[in-house]
């Protein structure tokens, strides 16, 4: 028992550091990726490569001078970048690392908590995460911060329904909840995404959104808003809001590898028969290299596609997608119940 | 008057159902994005590398010597008067006795100032100059900490004496023996 709560202490403790080294580096990479896709070289001075350049950008956040404004609320406003970082760290929870690993009989799981409504608590802690935005945006006192986080809520409140949807028809096909058991049951090749395109381009959609990444990054907009929720906000809070927005655009990429693409499973592997520890670290690397992809996608489309109007927005999530989602759980309810 | 071939008309149609769609241009720009990650960048590191001007560019001016390594200039003004960005002041002096290794003529430019912010480098100056003084030169202004550092007086514009001091002017010089 005691080894059980160690291992799991250490495993919480790595999954942090992780997830915030790969957010560090998600920075680098995303003005890395920015730069070639415009023909550009990125950043190149700090280190070889420009590959100290996330701690000198770390270091600058932590130096600069802090300003809380005088008309704001200093608790919500200490409060709101919190949150935030708090919701996209609470994520990385439920999501199923790698298979197990065994010493000396006793079996550690790569899960931190493999509660069986894995997916309820993730759309919950999604929908916990417009709080961060929506405190930090009010507590501002400024109307593009106020802005910014009404366009926030709304758009997120929006997706989360077509989001959900598109997950039920995951469920009705997997018959449980867990994402261990979604993820198991994608082996051998048979991963959702052939199953289930059009949902999962609804998912991917709305994960966009919930991250409010470009296309759908109407919450900061600096064209029009300034910097929308955290205009008001400077030093290392504002840091921490930036920051978190690579911790959850990292943890919905594992989300969406994890559901779509088979997590840590992959076509040929499984069938080798390695040794049970080797097989665990083969999966983690499995898994990472999903996830990385789907970060460079989160990058590739925000260098590609320019932002949504609002009114467009609102169009496109009440008015196309959650009608897609229903039509596609009804579909999958039919095939389930009729040809299977 | 068509200057190239590159222009669409536009035409408002209805969109059809696959371009209502937007997936397949979507694709098709996410192409566009992914094929340029893969180009050379058009970036020029500066300071490691320069960008290659021409041979006639129009840069920081000199203020030139003759061959005994007097000063040309006369401070005559036409320089002065010519500059559409009135850039340049100077005040004149005359020659002493004894100073006739320093200056080629009686009369010679105790101060002269040209300010780089206001400069237009349009060359006008050098085409004014009827003494073979002023020439613009292929070398660019460095970045300064205050509008003052941008003022070059003679310790700036002026060559050195030594041969390895003179700035070549030879291109410059050559494009109005031609006109």
């Amino acid at each position: 028992m005691l080894v059980a709560i160690l291992f799991k202490t250490i495993l919480i403790g790595i999954i942090f550091l992780v997830s915030l080294g790969i957010a560090a580096y998600s920075t680098y990479a995303e003005r890395k990726v920015a730069a070639f896709m415009q023909d550009r070289v990125g950043p190149d001075r700090a280190g070889p490569f420009g590959l100290l350049q996330p701690i000198a950008d770390g270091v600058k956040m932590f130096t600069k001078e802090e300003i809380i404004p005088n008309a704001s609320d200093r608790i919500l406003f200490i409060l709101g970048p919190c949150v935030f970082m708090l919701t996209a760290l609470m994520m990385s929870a439920v999501v199923p690392w790698g298979k197990s690993f065994e010493f000396g009989g006793v079996e550690f799981s790569l899960q931190v908590a493999d509660i069986n409504i894995g997916i309820l608590y993730i759309m919950a802690i999604a929908s916990i995460g417009v709080y961060g935005i929506m405190i930090g945006g009010w507590a501002s006192n400024n109307k593009y911060s106020l802005l910014g986080a009404i366009r926030a809520s709304s758009q997120m409140i929006s997706y989360e329904l077509a989001m959900g949807m598109s997950i039920v028809a995951i469920i009705l096909m997997t018959g449980s909840l867990s994402l261990r058991e979604i993820v198991d049951g994608q082996m051998h090749g048979h991963w959702n995404v052939f199953y289930q395109p059009l949902g999962f381009l609804i998912f991917l959609i709305c994960a966009f959104a919930e991250a409010n990444r470009a296309p759908f990054d109407l919450a900061e907009c600096e064209t029009e808003l300034i910097g929308g929720y955290h205009t008001e906000f400077s030093s290392m809070k504002l840091g921490l809001y930036l920051f978190a927005e690579y911790v959850s655009m990292f943890i919905s990429s594992a989300v969406i590898s994890c559901l779509y693409f088979g997590g840590y499973h992959f076509p040929g592997i499984d069938s080798l028969d390695l040794p049970q520890n080797i097989a665990a670290i083969v999966s983690v690397a499995v898994l990472f290299a999903k996830t990385f992809f789907f970060i460079f996608f989160f990058m590739w489309i925000r260098w590609t596609i320019p932002r949504f109007r609002y009114d467009q927005l609102m169009k496109l999530g009440w008015q196309i997608l959650i009608p897609l989602s229903i039509i596609n759980i009804m579909a999958t309810g039919a095939w389930m119940t009729f040809v299977k | 008057m068509q200057l190239t071939n590159r222009s669409k008309v536009v035409v408002k149609k209805e969109m059809s159902w696959a371009e209502k769609l937007y997936l397949p241009a979507i694709f098709g720009g996410m192409a566009i994005t992914f094929k340029h990650m893969f180009k050379k960048p058009a970036t020029v590191k500066y300071p490691e590398e320069t960008r290659e001007v021409s041979q006639v560019y129009r840069g920081v001016h000199v203020l030139k010597r003759d061959e005994q390594g007097r000063e040309n200039c006369t401070a005559c003004g036409l320089c002065a008067v010519s500059c559409p960005a009135e850039a340049i002041t100077m005040e004149a002096a005359e020659r002493k006795k004894g100073e006739e290794h320093l200056y080629r003529e009686e009369k010679y430019a105790a101060k002269y100032e040209i300010n780089m912010l206001r400069c237009i480098f349009c060359g006008l100056c050098e085409e004014a100059c009827p003494k073979d003084a002023i020439y613009l030169t292929d070398r660019i202004i460095d970045s300064k900490y205050t509008r003052s550092g941008f003022i070059y007086g003679k310790d700036k514009l002026v060559e050195g004496v030594a041969p390895e001091e003179r700035v070549d002017i030879s291109k410059r010089k050559k494009k109005y023996e031609f006109s």
